[in-house]
């Protein structure tokens, strides 16, 4: 017998706010965290935006000498986790093999990297820092959370690229459903705002060059969109078999119902034609939810702000839903967190169960000019309320063609 | 150059401890809570600090305290 499994805690770290309750009111509200980039001199740069964590003190939730041996994706990845922790009221209980970390990470410990590379070139081979492999390497962000709190079950980083934070939560699911753990630590984490990384990005012609208007540079299905804002953040569930949760009490924000997962086999960055593998993806979590396609109300999309990824997840969504897509909510929340890449999924998953809880559907900020080409409703500029919203369906894809989708119901 | 002083200062600021609780007799590892990367990191700043070659493994066994370490640089100090 499948077991439910249910989402009974959420940390996020994010652009706009560090918690809950901060975050989601500027993502219904539209205010967009994206801004010029400090974390590095960028002035000289075609591409001089980012959409940053701002006033994050790591040694707010992580003991000082730790925070030293941790990369900036890892400090997040550990203060999400604690957050989604302490609201599932699940503090100092996780000590167990029952509890899996599964955190999902798209690029790991850049800002590490490249410091260590310079240490290395100008004052030499031993003056690298014994914490360089541990401080870069992507599965520390679940090995770390598992040694500060105790979780001894199954501890996995998912390295899917943008898809990362999803396939961990989706895959968590699953191993709740199985019975192999009753709770999991689930998500995604990214920091990597760094000139190597905004180098590589821009000179794939992949990012904004909207410097002059940050705040609207992220605007997806928009026709003027020209590319992706780079965001970095952490968004961390805590899932749980049903009857656990219900066993202690715990409020109980949405229910994970299904999860498709699968693979375009086409090219390394760009989507499938016509979005075949995101199309794919959606169909198969709808079926894994045992549900129907006129059910599904609400899409938290991928929807990235680059031409052809919102051009090919609308056309995608189409094929899906048919006659019903015209009736769908469609919005994508990177309008406003810029594209946290490996924490996207999670940032978003935990915004599409925010937004059954509340029944609120956040908007696409920026809407400004339809694209003909993509035709659905995007929710745009204004968050609507939809008090018997039930099933949504949240989006994240990769590059390398990786697809993720998972079903989130209202409980 | 006062070499005691200076290392406790590398030691506390790595351990994030107060100076204060550093003693010529502490343990790198029982007392002060390093642990072994924590060990090679101070290890690596005295090297830089008081310009030292790489320090050998068999000298990095036998220095077990803060003195141990305060000993070895004197010796081996410009």
């Amino acid at each position: 017998m499948r077991r439910r499994v249910v989402v009974t805690g959420i940390g996020l770290v994010t652009p706009v706010g560090i918690e809950v309750e901060e975050v989601w009111e500027n993502v219904i509200n539209g205010r967009s965290g994206v801004s010029h980039i400090t974390r590095f001199e960028a002035k000289d740069l075609p591409v001089r935006i980012a959409a940053e964590v701002k006033g994050f003190d790591p040694e707010k939730f992580i003991e000082p000498k730790l925070v030293e041996e941790m990369d900036r994706f890892i400090q997040f990845a550990v203060a999400g986790s604690l957050i989604a922790i302490e609201r599932a009221e699940l503090k100092g209980k996780l000590d167990s093999e029952r509890v899996g970390v599964i955190i999902g990470v798209g690029l790991g410990g850049l800002p590490s990297i490249e410091e260590q590379l310079k240490i290395l070139k100008e004052r030499g081979f031993r003056k690298v820092s014994p914490y360089f492999i541990p401080m870069t390497i992507p599965n520390l962000a679940a090995g770390w959370v598992s040694i500060l709190t105790g979780a001894k079950g199954i501890n996995l980083c998912i390295s899917t690229a943008c898809s990362a934070g999803l396939h961990a939560i989706g895959e968590s699911f699953k191993y709740i459903r199985d019975g192999v753990i009753d709770i999991a630590i689930c998500g995604g984490a990214e920091s990597a705002i760094t000139p190597l990384a905004v180098a590589g990005f821009s000179n794939m012609k992949a990012l904004s060059r909207r410097n002059d208007e940050p705040e609207k540079a992220s605007r997806p299905f928009e026709k003027n969109r020209d590319g992706f804002v780079i965001g970095e953040g952490a968004g961390i569930l805590v899932l749980e078999e049903y009857e656990n949760a219900k066993r202690r009490n715990a409020e109980i924000i949405a229910e994970i119902i299904g999860y498709g997962a699968n693979g375009d086999a086409y090219h390394i960055t760009a989507p499938s034609p016509q979005g075949k593998g995101a199309e794919e993806c959606m169909r198969l979590a709808i079926n894994d939810a045992g549900i129907s396609s006129e059910d599904v109300q609400y899409i938290n999309a991928h929807g990235t702000s680059t031409k052809l990824n919102d051009l090919y997840e609308t056309i995608a969504i189409k094929n899906v839903f048919k006659d019903h897509a015209k009736k769908l909510f469609v919005s994508s929340t990177k309008s406003v967190t810029g594209h946290t890449l490996g924490a996207a999924g999670g940032i978003e998953c935990a915004f599409t169960a925010l937004s059954l809880k509340t029944g609120i559907i956040p908007p696409t900020i920026n809407y400004e000019e339809p694209d003909p080409e993509c035709d659905l409703n995007y929710v745009p500029n204004e968050a609507i309320e939809l008090k018997d919203l039930k099933f949504a369906l949240c989006n994240s894809f990769g590059f390398g063609g990786t697809n993720a989708c998972v079903v989130v119901k209202k409980i | 150059m006062d070499v005691e002083k200076e290392l406790i200062e590398i030691i506390a600021k790595r351990l994030k401890i107060d100076p204060s609780i550093i003693k010529p007799e502490s343990r790198f590892v029982e007392d002060l809570g390093a642990d072994s990367l924590a060990v090679m990191d101070i290890v690596i700043k005295i090297e830089e600090k008081f310009g030292l070659d790489e320090i050998p493994d068999e000298e990095l066994e036998k220095m077990k305290r803060v003195k141990d370490a305060v000993e070895y640089i004197k010796k081996h100090i410009g």
